[in-house]
């Protein structure tokens, strides 16, 4: 695997062929100055992106003209969210660019970039921000088009990822995941957060705060309703929660656990995992709490269920054989099939949008690892370098995977691409961070 | 106050045998005990009722003092079997189940912190279950134990070497 030394994107993406360690300085320098121009969201905003993929598109993005105005690093955002998405590479660009310039086609060709974008932004009387950029093809001279967002000040961010998006929509003709959210928990002081953020990690709510652990949080299809799991009476009981609202039921607590939600792709029931028979059994309950309906029969343990895309399978763990194991039936039970059969211990299945590929945790001795299995091959490629890995959920285009891990002695979430070439490490806070979910498109 | 009460019954008491024909034999001594500080229960202080005194024996209170330091059951790696080493705790507390129908427990299972939150969840559960199934082996009801699981959210101790683990794989048995 062609894995290169960590590169970084701060607020400024270097690619020159100036000697690293300065280029590093001024590029903190610069970051530094902006942070105290800009205020304490700009501090935070720090990804780390390592990795060389195979077929890279080579990008340029200038600073946006008067872009401390916007109170967000814009073309930061930007650049990261290309990055990370490992399609891109980026490449330096001059300052003093914006929408309305007529880039000189032979400087950029010189450059080696492919693309080009630039734009600026203005603080309206109204207060909100108006941001707008232009995207050229340098290779064919060609104006692709441009965009104007007016967003109000607490939308920057989620301008920029729309930015992100329509140009990856442009270049590679596939729909972007940067405008979409993601939950996760994080655990500061004893007291667990469940956050809600961009799909870079930042910019995030707390959709509920605990002193009570809180596990495994799962996206309604329409983006509007989370279910999870809170042990906020001292066990765990399923709840949904309105995000919007905030308003909340406990859609399973039946006596002993009640845990693993997931919903059906029509958003009209879940499958979770209730030992309320005894022993951990998959049900079915309609997302009201009503028509309760046991879908396995084992004496082993059957949990963590998902859903294939079109809702026919479920994909669950048990450990049925002896080891948990993935395995699929029919969305309303039936005879199971196993999935899984490399290694003693294969945990937390996901499977991509296309139902194509199976992401799933796997031991190796006393590591955790990420490992994507074809499932029409069984090909299975183990795609983390790290060893503590858990709960890996799939982007909604299919293109990357988030993940929980250790990494530099901390718990962090990190977003993949699936060949495990190019990984971001988002790093947002200096809590634990665990159990990300990455919702669906629209928000 | 009760002293005062005791001491005037004690005086009526004292008069009743006054008024008999067989001899009468110093009650003073009586009007003079409710000036002695109360705070002194134990008998022989004089009254009459220390004459009648019954010593309440409370099973249940015995029963709930016996359970008082075997609240929690200790597992292997990997194991769901409650090991013999733990069959006093099972027992104290079937015992006391028996003598007081009032109490209820939560079982909460446990594990370490390897593996995944959901499977672990699991693994905790089987664990709260098998303490079910031996304290019901002993004649408890299942309606008055609830067997749960905190998987790996709530560890005991922190720490990523055997002697955490094994503190954190474990069963707490708590009224509920």
């Amino acid at each position: 695997m062609p894995m290169s030394s960590e590169r970084m994107t701060d607020h400024k993406p270097s690619r020159t062929a100036a000697p690293r360690g300065l280029t590093m300085n001024r590029r903190r320098l610069l970051g530094a100055a902006a942070a105290l121009g800009a205020g304490p969201a700009l501090a935070q905003f720090r990804v780390e992106i390592s990795g060389v993929g195979g077929t890279q598109l080579p990008i340029a993005i200038g600073e946006f003209r008067s872009e401390v105005s916007a109170g967000q690093p814009v073309a930061a955002i930007i650049r990261a969210d290309l990055e990370r998405s490992g399609q891109f590479r980026v490449i330096d660009a001059a300052a003093g660019l914006n929408e309305t310039s007529q880039p000189v086609w032979t400087d950029w060709r010189a450059r080696q970039a492919d693309a080009l974008a630039a734009g600026s932004a203005a603080k309206l009387a109204d207060g909100r921000v108006d941001l707008r950029y232009k995207l050229w093809d340098v290779v064919k001279g060609q104006d692709l088009g441009g965009e104007a967002h007016a967003v109000a000040p607490d939308d920057v961010r989620l301008a920029a990822h729309r930015i992100a998006d329509t140009i990856y929509q442009k270049l590679t003709g596939e729909r972007g995941v940067f405008a979409t959210r993601m939950a996760y928990v994080t655990k500061a002081g004893g007291r667990y957060s469940l956050r809600i953020t961009d799909a870079d990690g930042e910019g995030g709510q707390i959709a509920l705060g605990s002193p009570e652990p809180i596990i495994s949080p799962a996206w309604a299809p329409d983006g509007k309703e989370l279910a999870y799991v809170s042990f906020e009476t001292r066990k765990a009981v399923v709840w949904i929660q309105d995000l919007s609202t905030g308003r909340r039921r406990a859609v399973a607590d039946f006596r002993g656990s009640n845990s693993a939600p997931a919903f059906s792709p029509d958003g009209q029931s879940l499958v979770m995992t209730l030992s309320r028979e005894g022993g951990s059994q998959l049900f079915s309950i309609r997302r009201d709490g009503t028509g309760l309906r046991r879908l396995t029969q084992s004496s082993a343990i059957d949990t963590e269920a998902v859903f294939s895309p079109d809702g026919q399978q479920i994909f669950f763990v048990s450990d049925r054989g002896g080891g948990p194991q993935v395995y699929r039936m029919p969305a309303g039970g039936g005879s199971a099939e196993r999935v899984t059969f490399n290694g003693s211990y294969n945990i937390s299945p996901a499977i991509s949008p296309d139902g194509k590929t199976l992401a799933f945790v796997t031991r190796q001795g006393g590591a955790f690892k990420v490992c994507v299995q074809d499932l029409a091959s069984g090909t299975v490629q183990q795609i983390s370098d790290t060893s503590q890995d858990e709960s890996p959920s799939f982007a909604p285009n299919g293109r990357l995977l988030v993940y929980a891990t250790r990494s530099g002695g901390r718990d962090v979430l990190m977003t993949s691409t699936l060949d495990g070439r190019i990984k971001a490490r988002l790093v947002s806070t200096t809590a634990d961070v665990r159990e990300p979910t990455w919702g669906p498109f629209g928000r | 106050m009760k002293m005062h009460k005791l001491a005037l019954s004690a005086l009526a008491a004292a008069a009743l045998v006054g008024c008999s024909s067989t001899k009468l034999d110093e009650p003073a001594p009586v009007e003079t005990r409710p000036t002695a500080p109360a705070a002194d229960p134990n008998a022989g202080r004089g009254a009459p009722v220390a004459e009648s005194k019954v010593q309440t024996v409370d099973l249940a209170a015995q029963a709930a003092q016996a359970v008082s330091d075997k609240r929690v059951v200790y597992f292997d790696f990997d194991s769901f079997v409650v090991k013999s080493d733990f069959q006093n705790v099972i027992d104290a507390h079937a015992k006391r189940m028996s003598v007081d129908t009032k109490v209820a427990l939560r079982l909460e299972g446990h594990t370490d912190e390897r593996g995944g939150s959901e499977y672990n969840l699991a693994l905790g559960q089987k664990r709260a279950e098998a303490v079910a199934k031996s304290l019901s082996l002993l004649g408890v009801p299942a309606a008055r134990v609830e067997p749960v699981s905190f998987g790996k959210e709530r560890p005991a101790v922190q720490g990523s070497d055997e002697a955490a683990w094994a503190k954190n794989r474990r069963v707490e048995l708590k009224d509920k």
